[in-house]
């Protein structure tokens, strides 16, 4: 599994880095930035899962294949 | 609010000041989203309510046909200062508003506003503290409204014993918008009399606050002009203070109505953080608002220049088709894409600290007072308009 942060999207909510703190840190402004390359070691599913399902602005990605 | 005749029909009068609305709006908007979903009201000549959560969100994004300019709903429409706006940079539209609000993201970052924590927590045990013993205390007024008063004087650096001079403003410019445009102005011009006061002291005596470092910021390269960092900080004063007392309010008037959900939280302190986004969810306290850019047919509404638009983010909160259960209040909701801090590029630039206020208060109060109850439910009573939170909350701690 991986995740990533859209940019595009992304407006500073801050519920992914709360929800995911081992997979999404906060940058300068506040925005959510992936750590690494993304990929959401096992264990961290769920995790991940909860950012992707409390972003208010569609702005986390996740690729369950990766 | 008083000044206007009561609401017979909220689809085609609907008035958001009007005590039926503050008392209890999810009604409201219920039917009106079965029914009407974008309302319309000849009041303050000429607003519309879209109570559909894909409605309230398409309005949010599309600043080319809807402009920030002013926000709150008034009787009149405010002079033009685009592109900033009174008030940078809530009320500046893009390009402008991209670099007002770059300025001000890095002081309220979350690594910003940890640093807060701990002088915030120490204020909410003074203040339950100061309540122990009693067998009734006013939640709202004697334990709420204070905390984000303190903290955003803190962070200007403004004296803390003003707090009742900005609970003043707070009453006149957001809760106070049925009052005549002259007394609106002289509210105004005290406002800005006294941020005038404070920007020039900090001029004179620059210190380690949001204050200097807001006269110090450049935009573009440039420093602010006097009068943008007056609008900025008029902004922080204002918007942080009922906003995060209504959500305190909200949360702690949940709580000791539906007794379940107190014993749980206290029983299990590590479900807050979920808790906290449900209460934020289920009793959004701020409703926006934009006007119309220029004649447009928007799905099928007839919309004019300069008509208003509310944008209900607490309605949008409670749409069945955005939300499961949307009507019920589920504190372990693992699904939550809730829009109490707004949607696009206004979101809430406060939002951070205004989640460990709440969350601090939450914390210092059900560890003080883990059993409380509503005194007197009648006696609770709610202000409406754009932000809606409990003014008045008796309850027992004894």
């Amino acid at each position: 599994m991986r995740i990533h942060i859209d940019q595009s999207r992304c407006e500073g909510h801050g519920r992914c880095y709360t929800l995911a703190p081992d997979l999404i840190e906060a940058d300068e402004l506040g925005n959510g930035r992936e750590i690494g390359d993304g990929s959401v070691p096992p264990g961290l599913e769920t995790a991940a899962r909860h950012a992707f399902d409390n972003c208010p602005e569609h702005a986390v990605v996740l690729d369950e294949d990766r | 609010m008083g000044h206007h005749p009561p609401v017979e029909d909220w689809a085609t009068d609907f008035d958001h000041t009007d005590g039926v609305w503050a008392h209890d709006p999810f009604a409201i908007w219920d039917e009106l989203r079965r029914t009407c979903p974008v309302a319309h009201s000849d009041r303050y000549g000429g607003v519309w309510l879209p109570t559909r959560h894909d409605d309230v969100a398409a309005i949010a994004y599309d600043t080319d046909n809807f402009t920030s300019r002013s926000i709150i709903v008034t009787e009149y429409r405010p002079p033009d200062l685009s592109p900033r706006g009174g008030v940078p940079p809530i009320s500046s539209d893009p390009p402008f508003h991209q670099g007002a609000r770059r300025v001000l993201l890095p002081p309220f970052a979350p690594q910003a506003i940890a640093r807060l924590e701990p002088s915030t927590r120490a204020y909410c045990e003074e203040l339950v503290d100061a309540l122990r013993g009693r067998d009734i205390v006013d939640a709202a007024e004697e334990y709420a409204q204070h905390i984000p008063v303190r903290v955003i004087a803190r962070m200007l650096g403004f004296p803390e014993e003003d707090a009742e001079v900005f609970r003043g403003f707070v009453d006149h410019v957001i809760e106070g918008v049925s009052l005549p445009i002259e007394q609106r102005v002289e509210g105004m011009g005290e406002l800005f009399a006294y941020l005038r006061a404070q920007i020039d002291d900090h001029l004179e005596n620059p210190r380690d606050d949001l204050t200097t470092y807001l006269l110090g910021a450049e935009m573009d390269g440039r420093p602010l002009e006097v009068g943008h960092v007056g609008g900025t900080i008029g902004l922080l004063l204002l918007a942080g203070i009922d906003t995060t007392w209504s959500a305190i309010g909200a949360s702690l008037w949940h709580l000791a109505a539906n007794p379940d959900d107190r014993v749980r939280l206290v029983a299990e302190p590590e479900l807050l953080a979920t808790a906290m986004e449900e209460l934020l969810r289920a009793y959004a306290p701020v409703t926006m608002a934009r006007l119309v850019k220029h004649d447009i047919d928007w799905n099928g509404c007839p919309m004019k220049a300069d008509d208003w638009v509310l944008l209900p983010f607490p309605a949008a909160n409670r749409d069945p088709e955005a939300f499961e259960k949307a009507d019920q209040v589920v504190i372990d909701r693992e699904v939550n894409r809730h829009s109490a801090f707004g949607l696009g590029i206004h979101r809430c630039v406060g939002s951070h600290l205004a989640r460990m206020e709440l969350r601090v208060a939450l914390e210092v109060w059900l560890q003080a007072f883990p059993v409380f109850t509503l005194a007197d439910p009648d006696a609770v009573a709610w202000a409406g308009g754009q932000v809606r939170g409990p003014r008045r909350l008796p309850v027992r701690i004894g």
